[in-house]
């Protein structure tokens, strides 16, 4: 369809760590892949990110973080955009999450972590396959 | 180096070497690749000879150990003498936890402390700032105030250990505790010794730890040099640092270039403030990453000692070799670290230390190999340690000077190195310096496109990882995920809250508007943020009043 809009993504990236290497990488091989990408830059609070991806009116979320705090934090983004009522986003993440927090932050409502090693294309396959578009 | 006739011969015997025995080969056995280069895009040749160093001078650019321009070592016995320091990075949860973890890596024979803070320390927050929710005590030790560095570093002997400390904005602040506590302890501060890392600049385009915008950061750097100079004269008052922008996706040589450059800033720095050369110059040291590529890394850290000599001795005219000198560490890199099949990370490890050895650091850490997955537990540490150790006593890799000069291979790789700093420091002159080149974005998209195309290259398995794209296996290997238990927020959070009531607060409100008056007429403020700290006045309070003066720094995001 010609009329169709890009999927529109926010990269977000909550908490005080400042490892951007990943968050900038995904944000590149998405704009690449076609989509329009918005990535918040550092130190982003749960309330600052929910506000962009509410103004920003995006289809996708992808949270970055490797300070360890994503048990403080993933809960608070995702209980505030269902407070907002942003449910049909679709929520990944990536960062050092051990392992066996998964099943718990897939509870919260994020769909899939990424981990380390990950090949971008993989992100990209997976985002293009689960978002719901919006007109 | 050689005789020219000599090259001569070399040049024809290479000519026919490739007309008659490579075709042969090159049929019967075609290479892998349409081409080989390394992680800075330089194309390796299929062999190096003496015709590759044809114009090097050997006492012009190597030299002997301990003198100019130092290629081959800063030192003139070097490991011979004494080894590098070994010092692991370490520091997490409280105060408490992370006091019991120095000193038993002192009994486990490491021979320097290093502190790794918490990511509100860093970013100049207390442990009950909004900020810090979650963050408390988990990438590093929450240091809010002088009471939580006295619990750090209680029963350690600061006359006897150095410390070296992973802090950048807040470097005056810790340092003033540090300090402190050695005033208690009553060790004089002439004897202090130790690193604040105090690398501003770095920040704005790799590590990105910010606080105060780039002109009252690199203020506060050269007071702490100036303040160093003067009185705590043992004391490594900044570390440049490539490290981080290495791991935030720049090859070898932006590495080299960017860090080398961001010292040059550094260094008119102190002297725009009057301070001379010799007087503080011997006191500047490095910080490297260890990446993979073996050869690569090694002439990157000879190549760097020889352009800081050239640097100091042709463009800052010291006298002093000590000037001349590059005193660096190195960390092998953390980016390498995988979290598939985590045990092989062992491996890199000891390749990446190796490199490090044989290019004559004077100190190292080496990583856990468990952390791409969480913080490292004890038996990764240990690990880790021990393989500095192997190197040190078994590998033999200690037992002569630089001893991968005169490859043809390393000899030409670290001379293209040179070649192509100097290439960025002509760009980053015509630019105007670092602060420009950081607002412009330079350094920022440099190494966006650098780790951008390092990706690629992993995507496309241009570039193999053994375990994540290529031998891969699906087995899982089980790691015990060290934690820092929440109850550590909570015990810090009350810790601080206490000492905020019973301070005596009208001293802490004098110190600070102390401190207030000093950041307005533009003093040295490392004697009035001593007091502060003194006082108990937290890093928050601190920050916060330098926050109203300075204001704070805004990311220029470059994707």
């Amino acid at each position: 369809m010609q009329n169709e809009r890009k999927i529109r993504v926010l990269i977000a990236k909550p908490g005080l760590d400042s490892h951007d290497r990943g968050a900038k990488i995904i944000a590149r091989a998405l704009r690449d892949a076609g989509m329009e990408v918005i990535y918040t830059g550092l130190r982003q609070t749960p309330e600052q990110i929910v506000e962009t991806a509410l103004q920003e009116d995006v289809d996708v979320i992808g949270l970055s973080i490797l300070s360890g705090a994503h048990k403080t934090l993933f809960p608070r983004i995702t209980e505030l955009l269902k407070r907002r009522d942003l449910t049909d986003v679709l929520i990944v993440a990536g960062g050092i999450i051990p392992e066996e927090d998964v099943p718990e932050m897939k509870n919260l409502g994020i769909k899939q972590i990424f981990g380390p090693g990950t090949r971008t294309d993989e992100i990209v396959q997976f985002v293009l396959k689960n978002t719901t578009r919006r007109t | 180096m050689f005789d020219k006739g000599k090259i001569n011969e070399i040049v024809k015997e290479r000519e026919r070497w490739e007309k008659t025995t490579l075709p042969k080969w090159m049929t019967q056995r075609p290479e892998r690749k349409s081409e080989f280069r390394n992680h800075s895009d330089t194309l390796i040749k299929q062999v190096y000879t003496p015709e590759d160093i044809k114009d090097m001078d050997y006492m012009r650019e190597l030299g002997f150990p301990g003198e100019y321009p130092f290629t081959r070592g800063v030192h003139a016995t070097m490991y011979r003498g004494r080894l590098w320091t070994m010092r692991q990075f370490s520091g997490y949860g409280t105060a408490e936890q992370t006091n019991q973890r120095f000193k038993y890596l002192l009994e486990e024979g490491e021979t320097g402390l290093s502190i790794a803070f918490d990511y509100p320390t860093i970013r100049g927050y207390d442990s009950d700032h909004p900020f810090s929710q979650g963050e408390v005590g988990v990438c590093g030790v929450a240091i809010s105030s002088l009471k939580d560095m006295e619990i750090l570093l209680d029963g350690i002997p600061l006359d006897k250990v150095t410390t070296s400390m992973t802090i950048n904005g807040p470097s005056a602040m810790l340092l003033g505790m540090y300090i402190a506590v050695g005033d208690k302890q009553g060790v004089s501060r002439e004897k202090l010794g130790g690193t604040t890392q105090n690398d501003v600049l770095k920040e704005f385009f790799a590590q990105k730890l910010i606080i105060f915008p780039p002109k009252p950061s690199v203020k506060l750097v050269t007071d702490i040099i100036e303040y160093c100079t003067k009185h705590v004269s043992r004391w490594n008052p900044i570390s440049i640092s490539g490290y981080h922008i290495r791991e935030a996706g720049a090859n070898a040589v932006q590495e080299l270039a960017f860090t080398l450059y961001d010292g040059i800033t550094y260094v008119e720095s102190c002297l725009e403030r009057g301070m001379k050369v010799d007087d503080f110059a011997p006191r500047l040291s490095f910080f490297f990453a260890a990446h993979n590529d073996f050869f690569e890394e090694i002439a990157k850290f000879r190549a760097a000692r020889r352009i800081w000599a050239k640097v100091m001795k042709e463009r800052f005219h010291a006298k002093n070799p000590r000037s001349m000198w590059m005193r660096m560490h190195v960390q092998t890199a953390g980016f390498t670290l995988t979290a598939q099949q985590p045990i092989n990370n062992i491996i890199r490890v000891t390749i990446q230390a190796l490199s490090a050895v044989a290019a004559g650091t004077q100190s190292l850490h080496t990583n856990s190999f468990d952390e791409a997955l969480a913080l490292p537990s004890e038996e990764a540490v240990r690990i880790a340690l021990r393989t500095q150790q192997i190197i040190a006593h078994e590998s033999g890799a200690a037992n002569t000077i630089d001893p991968l000069a005169g490859s043809y291979y390393v000899e030409n790789l670290t001379n293209e190195m040179e070649k192509r700093t100097m290439e960025y420091f002509q760009k980053l002159d015509d630019m105007g310096g670092a602060t420009p080149a950081i607002e412009k974005g330079f350094f920022q998209k440099e190494i966006a496109d650098s780790a951008y195309k390092y990706q690629k290259e992993v995507d496309k398995r241009k570039q193999v990882l053994v375990g994540v794209n290529d031998y891969i296996t699906e087995e899982k290997y089980p790691i015990k995920v060290l934690r820092v238990d929440p109850k550590v927020e909570k015990e810090q959070v009350a810790r601080l809250q206490k000492l905020k009531r019973e301070r005596n607060n009208r001293k802490v409100k004098q110190v600070l508007e102390k401190l207030h008056y000093a950041t307005e007429k533009d003093e040295n403020l490392m004697p009035t943020i001593i007091d502060a700290v003194k006082a108990y006045a937290t890093i928050g309070e601190i920050c916060d009043m330098l926050r109203k003066v300075y204001g704070e720094y805004k990311e220029l995001i470059v994707i």
